[in-house]
């Protein structure tokens, strides 16, 4: 038998990334292939770590809380909300009602740009240039809310263990309001772009199907979840702050393919103007801080405590030896469990597909790798 | 507030399937925990997963938390939701320096990624694993950055030498 050469080979090892701008951040995908099909994939990650689960060990609980905000670093104040509240529930803290809207008000809005940054890059990569710059201009109109309220436009640090720091600035309530108005219509539009456009449906039906089974078997949390038909969000399943006390409905798909977990976030952006505007109705004057002390020193003790994130479950888990320092902070990341996926996902289809299924994941690396 | 006991059907039932192997049943902010014997643990979540353990269909996270005085130094935690009972369980193994634990990745496939990640950070062992290989550092590297002994700033001067052509990374 001669040696076998090349182009003999039916099977092909081809990296993707870490550098390639699909992979949003640097993710690399080893992709076997048989021509232009996948016949497995494997992704290796570990380009962004920072041991931020270490630094929380070497810091106070109060000087952790920026490092949360540069894991997702497209839905910082979210971060934050899972730390602070995990730490609340370990002192048995109770929010006062006007800090819990604020933090669902600015939770909510985070959702809107995280999800429209995810659109934008999402349509971009399967070649639909125009909405990245319509969807980018309405993320800044939320950035200039952040900004105007904590000076920061993406690693906020918004919330403090016990409530807020600042209270809302004058005018807050009315700039929430013009943008919900402002950006109802402006959904109609994106969803005038895509949503019966030829080439996006071809792009994304039927493409990276997730059965249901799948998803739950795989620890898939947050919209991916939701696409494939599963309804259950931990807004509604396990309410934190006062998300039992709004309306709001769970948006879920019925194949799991790309193109439903599409319409699932676009919907999701809706219901989260509509969780705002109830919130910007009731939230009234009152105090801003829970009873907690100068220096932070929790009972000894562990909770975990997870909230909806944009990209799904994000979960805190924390345990105390009744210092002033964490002893234990364990991160669950939904990008990193989610990105576990890939694999079921991506098998059988087209090396461009790949693409697509990685946007429809809405991974963060700096949340997966941490 | 303490942690207190855990009394629930749920239990009594782990209680007359697998006398003995259950210990630490408390509560603590609404969250149940029990502590299993490493030998059970398969047939634990086994039984959590079937219909009549409570359909603890979703592995939440898997972890570990280090105590590098106690005799057994890790305390494994797995998380575990049930979208029937819509609650949360806390379910832990104590393993020692070495000791192989049995993988869940069976009953949970995405227990796969979970795992490797607590074997890259502390060192733990799994029977059973597929592919049980460092995930976020760097195959070649030495080491467990998660255990107390590994000091913030100590890093695997020798990796570091020789792939990134430096004394150190500090």
């Amino acid at each position: 038998m001669p040696e076998a050469t090349f182009l003999d080979a039916n099977e092909l090892v081809l990296n993707m990334g870490p550098q390639h701008p699909a992979t949003h951040g640097v993710l690399r995908v080893k992709l076997r292939l048989d021509g232009e099909k996948v016949l497995g994939s494997e992704a290796v990650i570990g380009y962004l770590h920072r041991g931020v689960e270490k630094i929380a060990e070497n810091r106070t609980y109060t000087q952790f809380a920026p490092y949360t905000d540069r894991m997702d670093y497209v839905a910082a104040v979210t971060n934050g909300m899972g730390y602070v509240e995990a730490v609340e529930k370990l002192l048995g803290v109770e929010v006062p009602p006007r800090a819990q809207y604020t933090r669902m008000i600015l939770a909510e809005l985070q959702r809107i740009a995280s999800h429209l940054l995810w659109l934008g890059t999402h349509a971009l990569d399967l070649g639909a240039m125009t909405p990245v710059f319509y969807t980018f201009r309405e993320r800044e109109e939320i950035l200039k809310i952040f900004e105007n309220y904590c000076g920061a436009r993406l690693t906020t640090h918004a919330f403090r263990i016990g409530g807020l720091q600042y209270d809302l600035y004058d005018g807050f309530e009315k700039e929430v309001t013009q943008f919900c108005d402002y950006f109802m219509p402006k959904i109609d539009e994106y969803e005038a772009l895509l949503t019966k456009n030829r080439i996006w449906i071809k792009r994304t039906k039927r493409v990276g199907i997730l059965s249901a089974e799948d998803a739950i078997a795989l620890g898939v949390t947050g919209p991916v979840l939701r696409g494939s038909g599963v309804k259950w969000d931990v807004r509604k399943a396990q309410p934190y702050e006062a998300y039992d006390k709004v309306e709001f409905e769970i948006p879920i798909g019925e194949n799991g393919d790309t193109y439903d977990r599409y319409l699932v976030r676009v919907q999701e952006m809706r219901q989260s103007v509509r969780i705002t505007r109830q919130c910007v109705e009731r939230i009234a004057p009152g105090p801003i801080m829970g009873k907690v002390g100068k220096v932070i020193k929790p009972p000894i003790g562990e909770v975990y405590h997870s909230i909806e994130a944009p990209k799904g479950e994000l979960g805190y888990f924390v345990v105390s030896d009744g210092s002033t320092h964490p002893y234990r902070v364990r991160v669950r990341p939904p990008s990193f469990v989610n990105l576990q996926a890939l694999d079921t996902m991506i098998r059988g289809h087209l090396v461009a597909d790949v693409v697509a299924v990685i946007g429809t994941l809405d991974i963060v690396l700096g949340e997966v790798d941490r | 507030m303490k942690p207190e006991p855990w009394s629930s059907p749920l239990l009594d039932e782990l209680q007359k399937r697998f006398p003995g192997a259950l210990s630490d049943t408390v509560v603590f902010r609404n969250m149940p925990s029990v502590t299993v014997a490493k030998e059970s643990l398969a047939t634990v979540c086994d039984f959590l997963k079937s219909d009549e353990g409570g359909e603890y269909t979703l592995l939440t996270d898997h972890t570990a938390v280090d105590y590098p005085k106690r005799e057994k130094r890790f305390d494994l935690i797995y998380h575990l939701y049930s979208f029937k009972r819509n609650d949360r369980l806390r379910v832990k193994v104590v393993a020692g320096e070495g000791e192989k634990v049995p993988s869940v990745v069976r009953i949970w496939p995405t227990a796969n990624w979970l795992e490797r990640e607590v074997y890259d950070m502390f060192g733990v062992q799994y029977e059973g694993h597929p592919d049980l290989k460092r995930i976020l550092l760097p195959d070649g590297w030495t080491g467990h950055p998660l255990r107390k002994d590994y000091d913030i700033l100590k890093q695997d001067d020798a990796w570091v030498e020789a792939n990134l052509g430096i004394k150190s990374g500090q």
